[in-house]
């Protein structure tokens, strides 16, 4: 039989935590016995009675232990059980505590993104949202700390975007943004997304409603989405070099689960558009671009897998046949015919002064587009997001003559919430629009899914019923079209709220391309609707 | 194939700063969620803190700073008058509580105690020579931490005063403090009155010598198990310090009789024990100090090693800056007040007693004293809830203070600048509430947090040091 000892000098524990320790130092050891004390007098003739006072080992010591110090004593076989239940001890001395807390009171709320990290330190995406000027630092943080970012706030310079979006690729991690509304990472929705079904379609994309236009429409045509992965919609601009689309491009192209590639930009530099079909031309997955309002041949020959479109509905009937599915099923410009004769017979119905078409909305990709489609048909388009410098609406203009309002920008969200979750500001441009004798047609988008208004159609299919009602009543007819963005599975339900927009007598369409159209057939000179070219199929 | 990108086969864990609107969506998708209660960081510091959070040389340097403080063993070896204990102390030297302050931005009590002061000294025969004294300019006023000392409210220190002297042996400083004078009219409240004065001189002819004489039989008195012990006896060692004056009186009580000159002499320093539970506030103190010594000037460090107040100012310094003051005015404190006492009767927050806070105990510990929560005006879970914050804003968990009714957590220790003005998040301070006027002692007791543009401009001051470049 053997004594050991250790001795930890000015080490002060309560003696219920000792005993407790060398309980657990019994039951997890082979040792004959085992002590640990503040070294009083009293404590140590108690070690004694015990047989664990290490009389060698207090023998040795220069000064005696005194009632400040530690002492653990174990009795054992051998040197080397005694030695390792000495480990032992120390080692659950130096264990944190559990943290059984009594009584009712609760860990208090993170208060940065750090201590949020000592509450979950497998913690690997940062969600931002807070104000711009702030948004980089947290962003920053987020990524240094290893945490890939989707990063919602607006107000980031593009000199601090440049930074972190550097920083991101040095690290392998991805930052969705800034402004970045959408995002679908392993079949979770980030910021304002839709319950889609996942399947082999992946997207990355510099807009935020384009990206959910483009996964509903997808889904609609029964497949699904891997990934998608958002940039915010300066990344192919020349300062930004399209940073993360070229990242996200390159895991996706790595990515088993992705067989089709889908890369979605408005306004992308020629040049960084090039570099980046270049690359994509390089991935052994076939690759469908849609470059907004960017004609096919402005990109000159590119590989031959990749595939180019200039409109969401084009883009998804693309990637759904290379997907194996069916484009036909995509809810395209085939619902125009459906609906040919109501357009027709709201367009006989409109009174002279009716020339115009006012398109009112809250997803700014989806507002872009339909300027495009329409500006296409019928010239110039008023707006806050103009096409030309030309068409920009002067401060005190609602409306001027064709108009599309891209509601969610800043001038309209100060001190506000966007349009997409209250519906506040665009009630009262549908109003406006509704009671202007030059209004020919209303054309709104409801984009449906997380952080969207829970039942927009409860909202809006009153006003547009009344607003008919009364145009009816002054003479003139009213169509009002919806581009309605969502799946069945949302939160609101696609089907639910395109009957109760169909009942209040809107026109809805689920593709935003279809739905600019048909605004557009009711204005053009011709009310032949079969003038209407489609998205740029190949 | 490849192998699929980490992101892609891991299930998502997400931080959610910013809207609540984007947690909740989360959260019915069945994503785990941690939220921050993001708040914007004050004095436009987010350049400053990106750098400091980005260097790691900073996080190594605290690391080190809190790994010091705890290592520190300060022991009470001796008590001495200041002019002997103290390196550099002279006659006409009073040292005061806080930061630096000339006579004309004093503090009533402050004011009260510096006069009371020069009358102990024998220096000035009544109060009107003593204030034309001060104003002769013959009399050299410094903060008390200048000489590794510290003083409860307005911490007076002149030349014949007993000192608690601590040693420290493994980092190799020394520290000092007064000895307490109790509760009451007492200089320290600015109090000078002649049975005040009086008072002084039996703490300098018997209690001093009697302390000396017993420690230093007793082979001195560890501190830091000694307030380890308090600390689960329902003490916080700021506010409250029955706990581990009983159990320091316990430890010099034998040594007092084996040394006393006299029965008599004997019995009226252990009734002074008996009588004051404020007794081992200033070894306390002095012991904290010793261990933010240790702590202090480690370059890069963003650990607090000193928040004082002199009843005007409110004054921090940072280890990484050196001696370097960071000064605002002083707070009003949030507390009780004794019966006949309002606010209105309230001097600003004053006093080196937030040595205590910055080690990591006092309103850092207010979770082990559920006793005195209702004391500082609230209850045992407010009292939880102070020590959980302070756990966001400190870098480690100590090692030597467990805290019961946490699950014998380790108190929060080593305050970070960074996150005190990331998070706007303050410390906490448990304290005392001096009467404005001198002379009437205290009238309450309360909780008050430093000013922020204290924290704001060390943040500046230390990411300028480290980086040039904004």
């Amino acid at each position: 039989m053997v004594i050991q000892a250790l001795l930890k000098r000015n080490t002060y524990y309560d003696s219920i935590t000792l005993m407790s320790v060398i309980q657990f130092v019994k039951e997890q050891t082979e040792v004959d016995d085992a002590g640990a004390v503040m070294a009083t007098g009293a404590n140590l003739a108690l070690m004694e009675q015990a047989e664990l006072l290490p009389i060698a080992f207090l023998a040795e010591l220069e000064k005696s232990p005194g009632p400040e110090d530690l002492l653990i004593s174990i009795r054992a076989s051998d040197e080397a059980v005694a030695q390792a239940a000495l480990l032992f001890a120390e080692q659950k001395l130096a264990a944190p505590a559990k943290r059984d807390v009594a009584g009712s009171v609760s860990t208090p709320t993170a208060r940065s993104l750090e201590m949020a990290l000592r509450h979950d330190a497998s913690a690997n995406l940062a969600v931002i949202s807070v104000a711009g000027e702030h948004a980089w630092l947290e962003a920053e943080q987020a990524l240094r700390n290893g945490l890939h970012v989707f990063l919602f706030s607006n107000n980031v310079s593009i000199k601090q975007e440049r930074r972190l979006k550097v920083l991101a690729a040095s690290k392998g991690l991805l930052l969705m943004g800034p402004d970045c509304g959408t995002a679908i990472i392993n079949g979770v929705g980030l910021g304002f997304s839709n319950v889609v079904p996942r399947g082999s379609i992946g997207i990355v994309g510099a807009s935020g409603t384009g990206m959910q236009q483009l996964t509903c429409l997808i889904a609609a045509a029964g497949l699904g989405i891997s990934q998608a992965i958002g940039t915010g919609g300066r990344d192919l601009s020349e300062a930004i070099d399209g940073i993360m689309m070229r990242a996200g491009l390159a895991l996706l192209a790595r990515d088993p689960q992705t067989e089709v590639i889908v890369l979605v930009s408005k306004l992308p530099s020629k040049r960084v558009a090039q570099a980046l079909l270049a690359e994509a031309a390089q991935c052994a997955k076939p690759v469908v671009a849609i470059f907004l309002g960017k004609a096919p041949e402005e990109f000159g020959t590119v590989g031959g897998i990749i595939k180019l479109a200039s409109t969401h509905t084009g883009g998804a009937e693309l990637a759904v046949s290379l997907a194996g599915g069916d484009h036909k099923r995509v809810p395209g410009n085939s619902a125009l015919l459906e609906l040919e004769s109501r357009l027709a017979e709201q367009g006989a119905s409109l009174a002279p002064s009716q020339r115009h078409a006012r398109a009112l909305y809250s997803g700014g990709t989806l507002c872009y587009e339909a300027m495009l489609l329409l500006s296409e048909q019928v010239g110039a388009v008023a707006s806050n997001i103009p096409l030309h410098p030309q068409w920009e609406l002067a401060p005190h203009e609602m409306f001027r003559g064709h108009t599309a309002l891209d509601l969610g920008t800043d001038e309209f969200t100060r001190g506000k919430p966007h349009p997409m979750i209250d519906p506040t500001t665009r009630l009262h441009y549908l109003e406006r629009a509704a009671q202007d004798s030059e209004t020919a047609v209303i054309l709104l988008d409801i984009v449906l899914g997380f952080c969207s208004h829970p039942n927009p159609a409860s909202v809006y299919a009153p006003v547009i019923k009344r607003v008919r009602n009364e145009a009816q009543a002054a003479g003139r007819a009213l169509p009002v079209i919806v581009s309605l963005c969502g799946t069945e599975g949302d939160p609101q339900g696609l089907s639910a709220q395109r009957a109760a927009l169909e009942a209040a007598g809107a026109l809805v369409f689920e593709s935003n391309e279809a739905a600019a159209f048909a605004a557009a057939s009711l204005v053009i000179d011709t009310s032949d609707i079969s003038q209407a070219k489609g998205g740029s199929h190949d | 194939m490849t192998e699929t990108p980490e992101l892609f086969s891991a299930s998502l864990r997400v931080v959610n700063v910013g809207a609540d609107l984007f947690a909740d969506a989360l959260v019915e998708q069945g994503v785990a969620v941690t939220r921050v209660a993001w708040q914007p960081a004050p004095g436009d510091s987010d350049m400053p803190l990106s750098i400091l959070l980005g260097d790691e040389r900073v996080d190594r340097a605290n690391a080190e700073a809190v790994k010091r403080m705890m290592a520190a063993r300060p022991r009470l070896v001796d008590v001495r008058p200041a002019r002997e204990a103290i390196p550099g102390f002279q006659q006409n030297l009073l040292l005061h509580a806080g930061p630096p302050i000339a006579w004309e931005r004093m503090s009533g009590p402050l004011r009260g105690a510096i006069l009371g002061a020069l009358l102990y000294e024998r220096m000035a025969a009544n109060i009107a020579e003593a204030e034309k004294l001060v104003l002769s300019g013959e009399i050299t006023f410094a903060p008390c931490h200048q000489y590794n000392a510290v003083g409860p409210m307005a911490g007076v220190v002149s030349a014949t005063m007993p000192v608690q002297i601590i040693e420290e042996p493994v980092y190799g400083h020394q520290t000092f403090s007064t000895l307490n004078e109790g509760l009451g009219k007492v200089l320290r409240y600015g109090a000078n009155s002649p049975d005040v004065i009086a008072k002084l001189r039996w703490m300098e002819q018997v209690l001093g010598p009697a302390l000396s004489r017993a420690v230093r039989a007793a082979g001195g008195i560890e501190l830091v198990a000694l307030t380890a012990q308090a600390l689960q006896m329902g003490d916080e060692c700021h506010n409250r310090n029955k706990a581990a004056t009983a159990l320091f009186a316990r430890e010099i009580a034998p040594y007092m009789v084996e040394t006393g000159n006299s029965n008599e002499e004997t019995v009226s320093v252990l009734r002074y024990m008996q009588g004051n539970d404020f007794v081992y506030l200033n070894l306390a103190m002095a012991m904290c100090k010793a261990s933010l010594l240790a702590a202090h000037d480690i370059a890069f460090s963003s650990v607090v090693t000193t928040m004082a107040r002199n009843g005007t100012d409110f004054g921090i310094r940072v280890s990484g800056l050196g001696d370097r003051w960071f000064v605002a005015p002083a707070q009003k404190i949030q507390g009780l007040y004794f019966s006949g006492f309002s606010e209105q009767d309230a001097n600003p927050d004053i006093g080196d007693s937030a040595i205590t806070e910055t080690a990591g105990i006092g309103g850092f510990a207010m979770a082990t004293a559920p006793a005195i929560a209702q004391f500082i005006g609230g209850t045992p879970a407010d009292a939880m809830r102070y020590t959980l914050e302070m756990y966001a804003i400190t870098v480690a968990e100590s090692s030597n203070f467990q805290l019961p009714p946490l699950g014998f957590r380790g108190s929060p220790t080593g305050i970070d600048i960074r996150q005190v003005v990331r998070q706007n998040h303050l410390p906490i301070i448990n304290t005392g509430i001096a009467h404005r006027l001198p002379g009437i002692g205290q009238v309450g007791a309360g909780l008050v947090r430093p000013p922020m543009v204290c924290f704001v401009a060390a943040v500046h001051e230390l990411a300028a040091s480290i980086s040039k470049g904004f």
